[in-house]
């Protein structure tokens, strides 16, 4: 669980929109899953994902069970400027996983 | 002849929901009462317009846990005019939410793909919020399949 | 089957037709991987190394892979060097005789024997996240390798007992394997499309387990699905039907770790 997979393309032009694709290791347990013996297994999902971008918050998803196991996103930023894409995801029983890669805009 | 009375009899009871131990299965499903309710909690009592948002998902899934689906809004996402969020919600999940996408003029462009679940064949709904504060939304619906042998017989 | 097959089957000169090369067995020109079946947005999730979730588990497996642990305090990599050298191949070559055992042995059985015997670390349990992670790594470095089989006078009586079991019915529903697989394939299940069976991509992300899993589970699935008694884990016969199939499947390449719905 927490194990992270970040493709982020390592240069860009200023000003180019460039797409980011984050998969995620999580059983997105949903609460409405019984056990063999009857007895509902609870929810544990991730709750939270952000995405800053040197420091300043560029995409937020908030996510809710309906989001299959191994949340998968993809979105887009503008390349502002050369820096650290820093990810994070946070959720239920105090879940936390942090990701970042660099970009180097021209 | 005796017996077809007492078989008769025991229908009619039946029928009439009398003396019959019924095992009421409650529907773990949300209905699109429960989805309206959920919009109405994002979307307050602003109006919410049909178009400008694209929904894209497979319209028969080979497995409703996971789903693709990608959903755009028509924005020049400067300052002056963006798309502030995108929600999705589904109306026979046993609840409506699906996730929320923050975005900004940051974004460059208001494309989000993910996978989501759907426990049944039903209706997706993506609705846009737009930076002056109107609201705009599409549907699309998606036939889920069961995979024909499950492990937990 | 309809019964006119299966009374054509049973008249003595096609009876000895279908021990040698049995009716309906899929032409090679004509077998298909499971990949061809999907649709395009399942097919993209296996395309895309950085959309699989198959490959969170080949990742793991890859830290698993560096890491020292038993009493011999080794790392796979110790001997193995770079995976990505060492185990090209590989995984299209198992299930394998192994001497020590006189008989074949799956790929996870393999990277057990490495770890009670070179390791000396207790084995990983089946299914269990660290074996899929490994076995994830190290057949994802045979993908696109032709599977290749070895038949000899030491793996032909499991091939046998292999193909043996693909066709004998068995279960509730009394269905053997080829009944669906080499005569009804493409055709829908519960609108599902039914497979070749070609195990191509193992250990799998399956839509449906939510999670890599091996050929084994999935052949335990389908036991259950007939209303059949699934073998134990690590059961010869299961091994046995893994040999058998992967050698049906000689020739295509090796998709691991492959999506499935």
């Amino acid at each position: 669980m927490g194990n992270a997979l970040v493709n982020v393309p390592p240069r860009a032009r200023r000003g180019e929109i460039i797409e980011i694709k984050t998969l995620i290791s999580h059983p997105m347990e949903t609460g409405y899953r019984r056990s063999q013996l009857g007895a509902t297994i609870p929810r544990d999902i991730i709750r939270l994902f952000v995405c800053t971008y040197t420091g300043t918050e560029v995409f937020r998803a908030e996510l809710h069970p309906a989001i299959a196991a191994n949340p998968f996103i993809v979105f887009s930023t503008v390349a502002t400027e050369s820096g650290t894409l820093a990810f994070q995801w946070t959720g239920d029983n105090g879940f936390s996983a942090t990701e970042s890669a660099a970009i180097t805009v021209d | 002849m005796d017996l077809d009375t007492s078989r008769r009899a025991f229908l009619q009871a039946a029928a009439a929901g009398l003396g019959i131990a019924v095992i009421r299965v409650a529907p773990a499903t949300a209905t699109p009462a429960a989805m309206d309710e959920a919009v109405r909690k994002v979307v307050g009592a602003s109006k919410v317009s049909k178009g400008r948002v694209t929904l894209e998902l497979p319209p028969l899934s080979e497995n409703g846990n996971t789903v693709p689906l990608t959903v755009s809004v028509e924005s020049p996402m400067t300052q002056a005019e963006h798309v502030r969020a995108i929600h999705i919600f589904t109306e026979l999940n046993p609840q409506p939410d699906v996730v929320s996408f923050r975005l900004g003029p940051r974004a460059g462009r208001a494309r989000v793909s993910t996978r989501i679940r759907l426990a049944n064949t039903q209706t997706v709904t993506a609705i846009g919020e737009l930076s002056d504060g109107s609201f705009w939304s599409t549907s699309a619906a998606v036939v889920v399949t069961l995979a024909a042998c499950l492990e937990d017989a | 089957m309809s019964a006119r097959t299966a009374r054509l089957l049973t008249t003595p000169a096609l009876l000895l037709l279908a021990t040698t090369a049995p009716a309906g067995e899929i032409p090679t020109a004509e077998r298909r991987s499971g990949y061809e079946l999907m649709g395009r947005e399942t097919r993209a999730m296996q395309d895309d190394d950085t959309a699989n979730p198959g490959m969170l588990g080949a990742l793991e497996g890859e830290a698993a892979w560096a890491r020292k642990t038993g009493a011999a305090g080794r790392a796979c990599a110790d001997c193995h060097g770079d995976a990505r050298a060492s185990m090209k191949g590989v995984a299209a070559r198992y299930p394998a005789f192994d001497a020590a055992l006189k008989r074949p042995v799956d790929l996870e059985q393999r990277i057990n024997v490495c770890r009670t015997d070179r390791q000396q670390a207790p084995a990983l349990a089946y299914e269990s996240r660290e074996l899929l992670a490994l076995t994830a790594f190290v057949a994802r470095q045979s993908r696109g390798v032709p599977i290749d089989i070895a038949v000899d006078a030491r793996t032909q009586p499991f091939l046998d007992a292999g193909r043996a079991t693909f066709y004998r019915r068995q279960g509730q529903l009394n269905l053997a394997c080829n009944q669906c697989h080499d005569e009804n394939w493409g055709k829908r299940l519960a609108g599902n499309p039914i497979p070749q069976a070609h195990p191509t991509g193992y250990p799998v992300y399956r839509l449906e387990w939510q999670s890599l899993g091996s050929l084994q589970r999935r052949l335990r699935g389908c036991l259950t699905g007939i209303r059949a008694e699934p073998y134990e884990y690590g059961a010869p016969e299961l091994v046995d039907l893994e040999l058998f199939l992967m050698w049906r499947a000689r020739g295509m390449s090796i998709e691991s770790p492959a999506v499935r719905p």
